[in-house]
């Protein structure tokens, strides 16, 4: 599988990632930011950071990157782009997904172990996974409260977008498992096609038993064998 | 020249007739300004010299001892460590969040300035009492402050320690240590030699910032400091993320022959440093110098502390390839002198000769002072008030939720929870463990950190207590199942001029050099801050140490926390505490007094040894020392998803319980090797005793076969986890 992992100025988890491709057998290539062109590739993955220190808003200057029309090219045409926290915030910025992410309730930074419930798995990216799985994934942002207006929220729900919730280890979605204050206890959508996932937990942080575990691992897994049916079905 | 120039830059009268001696002549204004920074005591540690070379520095393991950016340690396969921990108290106490910013992005550079890519980060933090709004103002500034420079550069904060003291009201400290790694083949170093090699500024612009930072941070803080805002630093992590890539990438290329960061006294500290280290001199354009400022003089140019600046000599012809690199980096990097061979640094302002001084004078010349050192009237008065009449005050149930609600005992997760502590996908132990712990990719190794010093013992008994932080620190890398290495350091003490602060001094450092070499744990460099004074008070001497292990078996990390049903409990070292120096003493009978046990260090070092032998063959399950708080609290901390039974025996429940006494560690182990384990503590010479076992949901506790405590472990977590951040809402 060719899997680009883009990297602006400031990004910091594009080699976790590529570590992470490489736990499950890929070798992911990396691109720079003043490439031009995704071509070819199967996969474009927005890693986490700060790209441009987050300066002016998280993600606000990435977007114009000069590699990010291609990316949304791309996305357009049917694309897999997967999007991690920066990486989200690039991808409501520049408008492949819908929404937008504000500083944390509370405005503090978190860091640290998070319960997610997998709402879909009809997804490339999630077919691994059983539907209702409570899976942990670490979150670590200041910028991870997802807001959008009631239509947009609505919509959202109606056409099943929401990937993953913030859930209690008991698996409830209320407050007291919300980590940032995200409308609905969001954590990741995808759009109305499915090709463009964003999420703010980083999968890639658990993906071996000694860093502290390994359910990230089935979203790397999922992407891989839904590639590999596709291969087999010669699209 | 008026006297109160050199007076206002912190030169003494004495100081500046030495320097007009060297010179030959009456020094111009600029070059008092560079004297000064170079001798406060920050930069040349005239106070702490003598002291300090009394600390062990050699060992197989060290490939660089104190004197250059960072220390290094060999881990064997060709990789080392390289570690360092510096103050930031000063522009902390002013500006919270930027002083503990700067702190982290100053050692980061004196890490990534040796060559090695940064992996961790720790903290050493200190601050008054948190019933006191200015000092709650402090934590979170401090804390978001560390957050926000380390989360955004990408290094994960992976350990450290947070105490809160009386003595640190108006004075906070904020020490930060940064860890890298590389291979052998890639240390570089902060020397210029060969004549004629340029010498180039890169990274971010000269600004105003910072001018006499290190003057600064080597007098006592008053009302007037605040006034002094300008001294502190902005810090700018992007602008350092891309510089760190840049370095990294540059010194890989082998086209330089020295670097250095331009951290307290800026250009002028890392030039003339540079220049001395390689036996060179060094001459620069100041007009050159890319600068963010209209109308800058030399002086401010010379002393600006601007943040995320290197110092780079390459070698003659390759200065294009540093400009290359630097600028897809989108940063510029700017020829603005060359290495001479008269030992001279000479400073041009375009044509115009500025300033010439003698390398060697600004760096060896230094006046050393040896300090007048008197032992102070409290020490013995707090040693001998008796401690014997001093009963438990309550119910052992209330007192350790008592304890466990006190900050300094209770969980810092309100803490590291603003902190990105798995960045770079290495941590294996995280916050909240005894040592944080990485692996060490492509090998099946790992490395332990870990930050330590309890102020309280050091206050009472300097000597013991500055063995007893570096104790505490192998005790902590020891239990996470790794071999004690070496130590950085960051001396906090007060004013050294006055001869109790000394004598603090002069002890503390006696008994981190004595622990030291029985550990074989050597100092590879570190950072003095005296001057932590305020008007009234100074703060309890401090000297944090940070220390390296090696884990040889990543898959031999151990927990500090029962993770099993069924497990005996055993105890290392005996089970009687003392209540001099206790945080119960200080919570129940608001005292800091008594005579701290004596302490044996060699027993200590063979404790440790069986600890890790044990390990070795892998019987331990879970470990955790006995610190503040005593036994009940070790206990209390390592029960988390089970309960323990615990059965002891004494006359004393307050000093088994609560009291203190550092070389003991708690261990958990299976049924079936006890017998075993107490055969090899006997052939050893170790103490052993069992405790009891894990399980159940409750820690009780049995003393004499009556139960004196029988607690949900899920009551008393609740108290423990939560306290800091209901007190920090």
């Amino acid at each position: 599988m060719k899997i680009g992992i883009v990297r602006f100025p400031g990004s910091n988890c594009e080699v976790d990632c590529l570590e992470a491709w490489r736990v499950v057998g890929e070798s992911p290539v990396m691109l720079w930011h003043k490439e031009t062109s995704v071509k070819g590739f199967d996969l474009i993955v927005l890693p986490g950071g700060f790209s441009y220190g987050d300066y002016l808003r998280t993600g606000a200057i990435a977007r114009f990157s000069p590699i990010m029309e291609d990316v949304i090219h791309f996305a357009q045409n049917g694309g897999l782009v997967l999007g991690i926290c920066n990486g989200f915030q690039m991808l409501t910025e520049c408008g492949l997904l819908p929404g937008a992410l504000l500083r944390n309730e509370g405005l503090h930074f978190v860091c640290g172990p998070q319960y997610l419930k997998v709402e879909r798995n009809d997804l490339p990216y999630t077919n691994y996974y059983n539907q209702g799985d409570l899976i942990q994934i670490p979150v670590n942002h200041g910028e991870g409260n997802y807001t959008i207006a009631d239509e947009g929220l609505k919509e959202l729900e109606a056409n099943n977008q929401v990937v993953f919730r913030y859930v209690t280890s008991n698996g409830e979605v209320n407050e007291s498992g919300n980590p940032n204050g995200s409308i609905n206890n969001i954590a990741g959508i995808v759009n109305k096609e499915g090709n463009v996932l964003g999420m703010m937990p980083h999968p890639e942080r658990v993906v071996e038993e000694i860093i502290g575990g390994t359910d990230g691992k089935g979203m790397f897994i999922s992407i891989l064998k839904d590639w590999e049916r596709r291969m087999k079905h010669g699209a | 020249m008026e006297p109160e120039v050199w007076r206002e830059m912190g030169l003494s009268d004495e100081e500046y007739e030495h320097i007009k001696k060297l010179m030959g002549r009456d020094p111009n204004y600029l070059e008092v300004g560079i004297f000064s920074v170079m001798w406060s005591e920050h930069c040349s540690y005239k106070t702490s010299r003598p002291v300090l070379k009394k600390f062990p520095t050699k060992g197989s393991q060290v490939l660089q001892g104190p004197g250059e950016n960072a220390g290094i340690v060999d881990i064997g396969d060709n990789l080392a460590v390289v570690f360092k921990m510096e103050s930031h108290n000063h522009p902390s106490a002013i500006e919270p969040y930027q002083g503990a910013a700067t702190g982290v992005g100053g050692i980061l550079r004196d890490v990534f300035t040796m060559g090695a890519r940064p992996i961790a980060v720790l903290n050493s933090l200190r601050f008054g009492l948190l019933d006191d709004e200015s000092n709650k103002y402090l934590l979170r500034g401090v804390v978001e402050g560390i957050g926000g420079y380390g989360n955004s550069i990408g290094i994960p904060t992976v350990a450290g320690d947070v105490y809160f003291n009386e003595s640190y009201i108006g004075n906070p400290i904020v020490n930060a240590m940064a860890v890298g790694i590389l291979e052998h083949k890639d240390i570089a170093r902060g020397v210029a030699t060969g004549v004629g090699n340029p010498v180039m500024v890169v990274g971010a612009k000269t600004g105003r910032d910072g001018i006499h930072g290190a003057t600064f941070a080597s007098i006592e803080l008053s009302e007037e400091s605040e006034s002094k805002r300008s001294a502190v630093q902005v810090g700018d992590p992007f602008m350092e993320k891309l510089l760190m890539e840049a370095c990294l990438e540059l010194i890989a290329s082998g086209s330089i022959v020295g670097i250095q960061d331009m951290g307290a006294a800026g250009l002028t500290s890392s030039s003339s440093e540079m220049a001395s280290r390689g036996n060179s001199g060094i001459e620069m354009d100041l007009s050159l110098i890319p600068r963010r400022e209209t109308g800058m003089t030399p002086y401010e140019i010379m002393l600006s502390e601007s943040q995320e600046r290197m110092l780079v000599v390459p070698m003659a012809g390759r200065e294009k390839e540093v400009e290359e690199v630097f600028v897809r980096w989108g940063l510029e990097a700017t020829v603005v002198g060359k290495v001479n061979d008269d030992g001279m640094l000479r400073l041009f302002e375009g044509k115009e000769l500025v300033a010439e001084m003698p390398v060697k004078a600004l760096t060896d010349e230094a006046p050393v002072y040896h300090r007048l050192a008197r032992e102070p009237e409290y020490y013995n008065e707090l040693k001998n008030i008796s401690l014997d009449d001093i009963e438990l005050k309550d119910s052992v149930e209330n007192v350790l939720l008592g304890l466990l609600a006190n900050p300094t005992i209770a969980s810092k997760e309100w803490v590291y929870r603003q902190y990105d502590y798995q960045v770079g996908t290495n941590t294996m132990i995280v916050p909240g463990g005894d040592a944080g712990v990485l692996r060490v990719r492509g090998t099946n190794k790992g490395i332990a950190l870990t930050t330590d010093c309890n102020s309280r013992y050091v206050y009472l008994d300097p000597y013991i207590g500055g063995a007893l932080a570096v104790v505490e620190a192998a005790q902590n890398v020891a239990c996470t199942g790794a071999r004690p290495l070496a130590i950085t350091d960051c001396l906090n003490f007060g004013n050294p001029e006055k001869p109790e602060i000394f004598w603090q001094f002069e002890q503390a450092c006696a008994g981190v050099a004595e622990a030291c070499r029985v550990l074989n744990t050597p100092v590879t460099g570190g950072n003095v801050s005296l001057y932590n004074e305020t008007s009234d008070h100074a703060i309890h001497p401090t000297p944090a140490i940070g220390m390296v292990g090696l884990v040889e078996d990543i898959n031999k990390t151990i927990s500090n926390t029962f993770n099993h049903e069924g497990e005996v409990i055993m105890l290392i070292g005996g089970n009687h505490g003392e209540l001099a120096g206790s945080e119960y003493l200080a919570m129940y009978e608001n005292l800091e007094a008594g005579a701290l046990p004596e302490i044996n260090l060699p027993q200590i070092k063979a404790r440790l040894d069986f600890l890790l032998e044990l390990n070795g063959a892998g019987f331990v399950k879970s470990a955790h020392d006995i610190t503040e708080g005593g036994l009940a609290i070790a206990l209390a901390e390592m029960t988390k998803m089970y309960g323990a039974e615990i059965n002891l025996k004494t006359n004393s429940k307050l000093k088994v319980l609560f009291g203190e006494r550092l070389g003991r560690i708690i261990i958990s182990v299976a049924e079936d090797k006890v017998e075993e384990i107490e055969r090899m503590a006997v052939s050893k010479g170790v103490p052993l005793q069992c405790l009891g076992s894990t399980g159940g949901d409750v820690l009780k506790i049995n003393i004499n076969g009556d139960e004196c405590c029988n607690i949900a472990v899920q009551k008393y977590r609740r108290v423990f986890e939560q306290t800091l951040g209901k007190i920090m809402q």
